[in-house]
């Protein structure tokens, strides 16, 4: 600790400090240039500015910095104008602010830069690399203090101190490994199905109701060919994480232009329901053309025949939009009468099982 | 001229061209990006005593591609069915009459003769063939008597996948597009709901009530009037045009501004 260098210290020798602002000593060359311009020093190499430049280079940066100047001031009488409040007086507080800022700085910038180019003297300056590594001297004296810093730590000689240091740092060390176990765990069958398959509490099939009101659907009311509707099911309304999967289209087609791919079972007058989770990777497709029967993916321009059992005719998707199996109650409204025939949504690991187990049972996919 | 020439071959100035096409462009596509407008259009209700002049309006404007009696031809669909709704949204949205037939009939400004009750005429006509939906009460379309609150949620749920969430429009298949809602009037919203023009699915009154037709449309109407707190929307389109401007406009401009601090000047006696 009292090792160090004696000549860091010696205040008796500094030189004083020249507040700019302040007259120089009388000694002393002007710092700011003087009024009376020194013929310019030649040096070799040096070469000074054309003073036609160096006039102009002048001009345009003390232009520069008057902008920043009437900026700066217009930032703050800015600050003092628009008050906030509403949002039309913050939408023209944030433009007066920012834009005044923006001026500021640029005038800034703009001045040193031109005064950088044009008033400052052009000449090629050669840097040389140095090695890289420190002096033998130098490095053996670093190696000598950690040699003592070591010995004198004692972390060789006593154990107890090592020894509970090392086991300090251990669980902390483990500790992102353990975190890990948030990625998991594993979703097990859980993407193979959705709550369509599921019943309500007095043991009948799950209505389709409107995403957005929750009210239930009269076939008989979405009658209209070129009809669209995005349905939830009865009971979910607001659970997003079932509706990640369970969302549905209801498109109206007229029975004559439903083709072999769609399973007509599961429509009903021509009402027909698919999945609204994109088979590429899980976007909303429901923009749908009521002229052309396509359902277009956002994302992706994945686009399926509606009238085709969501064949896919574009894009990247490698699947169908899967069916839902709908029918009506006896009150009329539409029900689902199974889950989704195959998972919906895009692919996963063992998305083939699910689809083999549905082979199994005689279903097409 | 010569001072032109002189500068055209300055090693800065075709960064200075792009930048001016850059920022041409960007005040372009602000001067002529769709603004909100006064949406309220005045819309009256047909008459039955409009038929016959409507009827003659039909046959010197519209039977060319409709047909006779509106049956249809291979260069328009029959309107029979198609209700005095389609009609008012059609003409008073310039749709209709159409001009060039391609992916989609855009809206355009009304020719001269189209007016409010020339619309009107031809609507009763097209309604005394097959019925169909009517043209909206004013009291239907009244977006203060709808809850925005409301006609959000079905809004999100049916219609920003294709309008995109503050109705700027998107693009559909093979040149269709979903259109900008923001020069729609409340009428010409609900007409679309109920008729489904071109590409856009019926939104019947039977599932999705009068009642919550309007709620969208007070809605739309209070998101378009809403300001920008940046102050500029970008056309509220989202991240891509925030991401262009941003790569383009910004990136571009730090580039071309560290191209120039750095620049070594030239020294003709070298």
């Amino acid at each position: 600790m009292t090792d160090h260098n004696p000549e860091i210290e010696r205040p008796e020798e500094r030189v004083p400090k020249r507040v700019i602002g302040t007259p120089p000593a009388a000694t002393e060359r002007a710092v700011l240039g003087e009024d009376k311009p020194a013929a310019p020093a030649v040096v070799a190499g040096v070469k000074p500015q054309d003073p036609r430049t160096v006039r102009k280079g002048e001009r345009l940066a003390a232009l520069c910095f008057t902008i920043t100047f009437l900026a700066g001031i217009g930032f703050i009488a800015s600050y003092v104008i628009f008050q906030v409040g509403d949002l039309d007086g913050t939408a023209a507080s944030n433009l007066a602010l920012g834009g005044t800022l923006t001026l500021a700085l640029l005038g800034l910038a703009l001045g040193m830069v031109v005064w950088a180019r044009m008033v400052l003297p052009k000449y090629s300056v050669v840097q040389e690399r140095h090695v890289m590594a420190s002096d033998r001297e130098v490095r053996s004296d670093v190696a000598e203090k950690f040699a003592q810093g070591v010995e004198e730590s004692g972390f060789v000689k006593r154990k107890l101190l090592r020894r509970t240091l090392l086991a300090a740092v251990a669980p902390l060390g483990l500790a992102p490994v353990v975190l890990l176990r948030d990625l998991g765990p594993l979703p097990e069958t859980k993407l193979r199905h959705t709550v369509w398959g599921e019943k309500t509490k007095d043991g009948k099939p799950l209505r389709l109701v409107v995403e957005g009101t929750g009210q239930p659907i009269r076939a008989a009311d979405f009658n209209t060919p070129g009809g669209l509707l995005s349905v939830v099911p009865e009971g979910y309304e607001h659970d997003l994480t079932v509706l990640a999967k369970a969302t549905v289209i209801l498109v109206n087609l007229r029975p004559e232009e439903i083709k072999s791919g769609t399973n007509k079972n599961w429509t009903y007058n021509g009402i027909v329901a698919y999945s609204k989770i994109c088979t590429h990777v899980g976007c909303p497709a429901a923009l749908y053309e009521q002229n052309t029967h396509n359902i277009l993916c956002p994302c992706h321009q994945s686009t399926f025949d509606a009238t085709d059992g969501a064949k896919v005719i574009f894009g990247p998707a490698a699947r169908p939009l899967p069916q839902l199996p709908i029918d009506v109650d006896a009150e009329g409204y539409l029900i689902a009468t199974g889950d989704f025939p195959v998972p919906v949504g895009p692919s996963f690991w063992e998305r083939g099982d699910a689809e083999a187990e549905y082979r199994q049972k005689g279903g097409q996919v | 001229m010569t001072r032109i020439t002189a500068r055209r071959r300055h090693p800065l100035a075709r960064y200075a061209v792009l930048l001016l096409a850059l920022a041409l462009l960007g005040v372009g596509y602000a001067a002529f990006s769709p603004k909100s407008q006064s949406a309220d259009a005045a819309i009256a209700s047909g008459k039955v005593d409009d038929v016959k002049a409507g009827e003659e309006l039909f046959k010197s404007h519209c039977l060319s591609c409709h047909g006779p009696e509106a049956r249809g031809t291979a260069d328009g669909p029959t309107l029979v069915g198609v209700g005095a709704a389609a009609v008012d949204f059609q003409m008073s949205s310039g749709r209709m009459p159409a001009t060039t037939v391609g992916a989609q009939v855009p809206r355009k400004p009304l020719p001269a003769w189209v007016t409010q009750k020339k619309i009107d005429q031809i609507a009763a006509y097209v309604q005394s063939l097959g019925g169909g939906p009517t043209v909206p009460s004013k009291d239907q379309v009244d977006p203060a008597k709808g809850d925005p609150a409301k006609g959000g949620e079905l809004f999100r749920a049916n219609c920003i996948s294709c309008h995109n969430w503050a109705g700027a429009g998107g693009a559909l298949t093979q040149g269709k597009y979903a259109p900008n809602l923001n020069s729609s009037s409340p009428a010409q919203i609900y007409e679309a709901m109920i008729t489904g023009p071109q590409a856009m699915p019926v939104f019947n009154d039977s599932t999705i009530t009068p009642q919550q037709k309007r709620d969208m449309i007070a809605y739309i109407v209070s998101v378009r009037e809403q300001t920008d707190p940046g102050g500029f929307g970008l056309g509220r389109i989202g991240p891509v045009t925030e991401g262009l401007v941003a790569w383009i406009v910004g990136i571009g401009g730090l580039v071309l501004a560290a191209i120039w601090i750095t620049a070594k000047r030239r020294q003709a006696n070298d």
